[in-house]
């Protein structure tokens, strides 16, 4: 048995970490879950979930990530706080490199770094970001009480979050590419019986203006019609891009678009190493799944330990 | 006790105990319906009490004191602005772990 810091080493704390981390903790590995920011992930900027079975009511994305991970700390998981900048997999012993430079090694690896908000990648987008641009409306939303905003994109979570921020905007733009909506029907009805909701399709935006913070933003149509709109704020959700910078993405065999790719029972092509969360090349991205792929991950991990042992 | 070193600010109190202070202070931007901002209250707390004496750790509630936000230009939450001699020394948006925190405190501490 090669003597290493760890048995395994989950990293990012999401709902697949914490998850992958409540299994393994409760079949009692040395684990250790490393997370470079607080635990919680995408969901902590999620306001409501009400597609998560076992809360009747809903929940907050809050919530429910507190109950994960007092689930997770009853069966003792160690967390650290930490950024990985490098990962090594020659060989059985897997080698992280932390920012500090500290080194932390392990037999089995579970990757669970997640994805984040993808961007538009437009003039004035990075320059007015926390001050007019914002990527999470339920952080943000309370600072356009009484304005008018605009939303840019048509899936779940653009969706949803345009009816949640009319709570507080007087007029909400939806801004679309396309002619439809890609958003699941429920979230469709509710935002099309909104009042405060408009919807602008077939249009992208071009360029976010203004002095100090946002105060305009320009469109352009799929005829190439141009139109300005007075506006103090803009939320993008226009899906998510992998966190993968830390990660050998040859090695490891990663899609088109970075997500990692993984069998059945989440394991790479590296053994030892499994994926499991929104960092892993699939269709559908969703809490419910990503907490399973952990705990599939997790039982692939105890598998891949008992054989070495 | 957890949290007792953290300082909870008002917009009246901001000037005198920020801006005009000695010693540098954090002042962490948040408001109680924000998910991230309650993720990262335990940080601000250990933060406090490994910083005590070094730099004053503070919290403002922007729904109760909007004046010192706008001042700002806070439009995102939880956002941290580090202060000394009463200007920015270092800001930073969003959920950010303690590791970041503590090599931003460490440029003033």
């Amino acid at each position: 048995m090669a003597n290493t810091d760890y048995q395994l080493i989950i990293l990012g704390g999401g709902p697949a970490g914490l998850t992958a981390g409540l299994y393994a903790a409760r079949d009692r590995l040395q684990v250790l879950l490393v997370e470079k920011g607080v635990v919680g992930g995408q969901v902590l900027v999620t306001d409501w979930i009400d597609n998560y079975p076992g809360f009747p009511d809903g929940v907050t994305g809050n919530e429910l990530i507190e109950k994960m991970a007092a689930q997770a700390a009853r069966f003792d998981l160690e967390i650290k706080n930490a950024n990985v900048v490098k990962i090594e997999l020659s060989g059985a012993t897997k080698k992280l490199t932390l920012e500090s430079g500290a080194e932390l090694t392990c037999q089995a690896l579970i990757i669970c770094t997640g994805a984040r908000p993808n961007k538009l990648g437009i003039p004035g987008e990075d320059k007015f970001t926390g001050k007019g641009v914002s990527y999470c409306a339920t952080c943000d939303g309370p600072f356009f009480r009484d304005q008018e905003i605009l939303v840019v994109g048509g899936g779940d979570t653009a969706i949803q979050e345009a009816d949640f921020l009319t709570k507080f905007a007087t007029k909400v733009t939806v801004v679309h590419r396309r002619d439809s909506l890609r958003a699941t029907r429920v979230l469709q009805e509710k935002a099309f019986a909104n009042q405060r909701i408009e919807f602008i399709w077939n249009s992208n935006v071009v360029s976010i203006e203004g002095e100090k913070e946002v105060e305009r933003i320009k469109l352009r149509n799929n005829d190439g019609e141009e139109q300005e709109i007075s506006a103090s704020g803009i939320f993008i959700l226009i899906g998510t891009i992998p966190n993968n910078e830390m990660l050998p993405l040859e090695q490891l065999g990663a899609d088109k678009h970075g997500f990692i790719k993984t069998d059945e029972e989440m394991c790479t092509k590296v053994p030892g190493v499994m994926v499991a969360g929104d960092i892993r090349s699939k269709t559908v991205r969703q809490i419910i799944n990503g907490a399973g792929e952990g705990a599939v991950a997790a039982i692939a991990a105890e598998h891949y330990l008992s054989e070495l042992n | 006790m957890a949290g007792d070193n953290v300082k909870h600010l008002s917009d009246a109190e901001f000037e005198e105990y920020v801006l005009k202070a000695e010693l540098p202070s954090l002042v962490d931007f948040w408001a109680p319906w924000c998910g991230p901002c309650k993720a990262i209250g335990p940080v601000i707390e250990e933060l406090a009490d490994e910083y005590a004496g070094k730099v004053q750790i503070t919290k403002m509630n922007v729904d109760d004191n909007p004046t010192t936000p706008g001042k700002y230009s806070i439009r995102a939450i939880p956002t941290l602005i580090l202060f000394k001699g009463g200007e920015i020394v270092d800001q930073v948006t969003g959920a950010v772990g303690k590791t970041q925190l503590v090599a931003m405190l460490n440029k003033v501490a």
